[in-house]
């Protein structure tokens, strides 16, 4: 075992009322994929999990939320925008960032600081 | 039966034992028992005009409802498993009325008492594993040219001992995964593989590479959770006890 130890509610038994705290992916794999499949009167379409998965994740990404969270490489890729972005003008801005992101390394390895990588996606996140 | 309702199956479990559940349902009704012989199934009523097709089409493609849907179908089927055999329904499962569901207890009996009969005593446990990073190398092996000098090409040196060392640690965790699961399987009555889980879904960065869960016994519970914490090279993630609802297919009786 590690680190993660047993995060499970579920130390006690029998079960406790601990589903709050379970993890709704963990959830979703029982009642969606699994237990007794019998025809109803009412026919449902579900999804499976895999298929969730995809969906959640249009979900999440719901232009609105999606900017919140900083991402908007969408407004910058001109096949997605119908508006019109200046993408030299872009490109030099991302040159320059990543120049900026070297002078920086540097000064911070020489400084004998620990290499953390500024990965391009997180530190444009962070920008925001 | 009142119009406007409708039946929904949380799971069938023997007749004996307490009889309502006091965890609210999927539509905030309390859950009650239809019993026929010796088998009991926990329904609910439930408004028709939010659990027909139409209904259900629409609210099961809102996560947000999807999942107050989820949790209460599992707290409905958990409270049930807390005190008798049950075998878990898949959600959503919807009758015009509790005779329908009367029949499907006489007609299905012997497959249920089956299922009941295998699961009784047991509970699941879900086990996950996941690539286990190791710390990166103080600094670079001899050679490498100075970081300030040439801040490009270090950059790419370190990448690619990045990319070694983690398929390395793949490697690991893959190997430590089947161990595992080779073992907890003599620790349980019955074990079942899940497809892996994408990160966004496993909500952790680290590669999944195992995605189990397995049927134990109430009184071998301590054996199984000494073999999961003894696992090494990869981290590994126990949740439960489940309601054996992986466990519980009419297929597999």
């Amino acid at each position: 075992m590690t680190s993660g130890g047993i995060p499970v509610p579920g130390r006690a038994r029998p079960p406790e009322h601990r589903q709050e705290s379970t993890n709704l992916a963990d959830i979703l794999e029982r009642v969606l994929d699994k237990g007794i499949v019998i025809a109803g009167d009412i026919r449902v379409n579900l999804l499976d999990i895999e298929l969730l998965t995809i969906k959640i994740r249009l979900l999440v990404a719901s232009v609105d939320k999606a900017r919140e969270m900083g991402i908007d490489w969408w407004e910058h890729d001109p096949s997605l925008s119908s508006g019109q972005p200046d993408l030299r003008e872009e490109n030099k801005q991302l040159r320059a960032r990543v120049e900026a992101l070297e002078a920086g390394r540097n000064g911070q390895e020489e400084a004998g600081q620990a290499d953390e990588q500024p990965e391009p996606a997180a530190s444009e996140r962070r920008r925001r | 039966m009142t119009p406007g309702t409708l039946t929904y199956l949380y799971a069938v479990r023997t007749a004996t034992g307490p009889g309502a559940s006091s965890v609210p349902g999927v539509d905030g009704e309390r859950p009650r028992l239809v019993v026929e012989g010796e088998l009991a199934a926990v329904v609910g009523s439930v408004d028709a005009s939010r659990f027909d097709e139409e209904a259900l089409a629409r609210d099961l493609e809102d996560l947000g409802r999807l999942e107050s849907l989820a949790r209460a179908h599992h707290a409905v089927v958990a409270e049930a498993a807390r005190t008798q055999p049950t075998a878990p329904i898949r959600l959503a499962t919807l009758y015009r009325d509790d005779d329908a569901v009367r029949h499907l207890l006489t007609d299905r009996a012997a497959e249920f008492t089956a299922i009941l009969e295998r699961i009784e005593g047991r509970w699941e446990w879900g086990v996950k594993a996941y690539v286990k990073p190791t710390t990166r190398p103080e600094e670079h092996e001899a050679g490498s040219p100075s970081t300030s000098d040439r801040p490009g090409t270090s950059y790419l040196l370190r990448r690619r001992a990045d990319r070694d060392r983690g398929e390395r640690e793949r490697e690991r965790a893959r190997t430590a995964a089947d161990d595992l699961h080779r073992t907890l399987r003599t620790h349980a009555a019955a074990g079942r593989l899940f497809p892996l889980q994408d990160a966004r879904l496993s909500g952790r960065s680290e590669e999944m590479v195992l995605n189990a869960t397995y049927l134990v016994d109430a009184g071998k519970e301590d054996g199984f959770r000494s073999a999961v914490d003894s696992a090494d090279g990869a981290a590994v993630e126990l949740t439960g006890p489940w309601p054996p609802f992986s466990f519980a297919s009419l297929e597999s009786t």
